[in-house]
């Protein structure tokens, strides 16, 4: 049975997690120190098992043949339809972390609606991922406070990392004609029910880590429509090469 | 990696519920959640075990190996303190 509306819909939490886990990726080897090395792959690993389930569900939705392989190195950046927030470079350490916060503060009341879903891979997902979020929105947040408490340096450099990502937090909240009719069919979660638990989390991180909330500001959006920022293609490149190049290559 | 901003903490974990913690290395971090975090990190990615507990290791006071012959040799020809040097009347069957 082919459900386009669907799949369009599993492809866009796909698409959030297979990119921000690939953001997140580039860190290895590269953090400040170990232990927090591990902890950004670790997270990134979570979101590489979500993304799978939800490429090969896609792909059985689908009902074409493809495998989650297909859906995830054979598009191009037109046909990526995640966020704007996940895509948006490592930068420094600061904005990873805020990155990181914003995003799994959505996520965490996200998953958590999804566990009642009529799709049975969605609500069984959804149970797993509800658990990994909670520990990436911990991570994220006690790094949060203590940057934004911490010295004038990292105090300056979160504010300026929530500066610059906050006009993508808007988009998380879009609520289109996909989503809207999957709500309707019990399927999907209207991201407007989970507003106040969003700005309840950040809020109080915020207050901890002493960074004010910016005011409110013009929403970027784009990214469900596959109107991405100059920053997707550079992501997709290093990540889709291989089986670009050597087609239904495995280990 | 200043040492005085993030010290060292000692791991201990306990595999399953009724074992005791047992050590299994060492981090740095911050503070003791920042220290909790790493630990959940670094040791418990397999499935090593349900239960944390993380120590500064400034706050370990360890025994100086020089004393060794004073504080653990005098143990080595104590054998009535093993159970196994005694023999139990057949009456009260294993112990």
């Amino acid at each position: 049975m082919t459900d386009n509306v669907l799949y369009t819909y599993v492809v866009r939490l796909a698409d959030d997690a297979i990119i921000l886990s690939q953001r997140l990726s580039e860190w290895c080897g590269h953090a400040s120190h170990i232990e927090e090395d591990v902890a950004l792959s670790n997270i990134a690993l979570d979101l590489i098992g979500q993304a799978r389930i939800l490429y090969s569900h896609a792909a059985g939705l689908e009902g074409k043949g493809r495998t989650e392989d297909d859906i995830c190195f054979f598009r191009v950046e037109r046909q990526y339809t995640n966020c704007l927030l996940v895509e948006q470079p490592n930068a420094d350490f600061a904005v990873t972390i805020t990155r990181q916060l914003f995003f799994s503060a959505f996520m965490l009341p996200f998953w958590t609606a999804l566990k009642s879903s009529n799709d049975d891979v969605l609500s069984g997902l959804a149970a797993k991922a509800e658990k990994e979020v909670a520990y990436h929105l911990r991570h994220s947040s006690e790094w949060f406070i203590r940057l934004g408490d911490g010295t004038p340096e990292s105090h300056s450099r979160i504010e300026a990392a929530v500066d610059d990502l906050w006009m993508y937090t808007g988009e998380l909240f879009d609520l289109d004609e996909i989503t809207n009719g999957l709500v309707k069919r019990g399927l999907a979660i209207d991201p407007e029910t989970l507003r106040s638990e969003w700005n309840e989390t950040i809020n109080a991180v915020l207050a901890r880590a002493t960074i004010s909330r910016p005011d409110e500001c013009w929403m970027q959006i784009g990214g469900r429509s596959g109107e991405h920022t100059e920053h997707l293609g550079h992501l997709l490149s290093p990540m889709q090469y291989l089986q670009r190049s050597y087609p239904g290559e495995t280990w | 990696m200043t040492e005085n901003i993030t010290p060292i903490w000692e791991v201990f974990i306990r595999a399953r519920n009724g074992n005791a913690h047992r050590h299994a290395g060492s981090i740095h971090a911050a503070d003791a959640e920042m220290a909790m975090q790493a630990a959940r990190d670094i040791y418990t990615r397999r499935e090593e075990g349900n239960s944390l507990w993380v120590v500064r290791s400034s706050d370990i006071h360890a025994s100086d190996p020089g004393d060794g012959g004073m504080m653990f040799d005098p143990a080595a020809d104590k054998i009535y303190r093993h159970p196994t040097f005694y023999e139990l009347p057949e009456d009260v069957g294993n112990m």
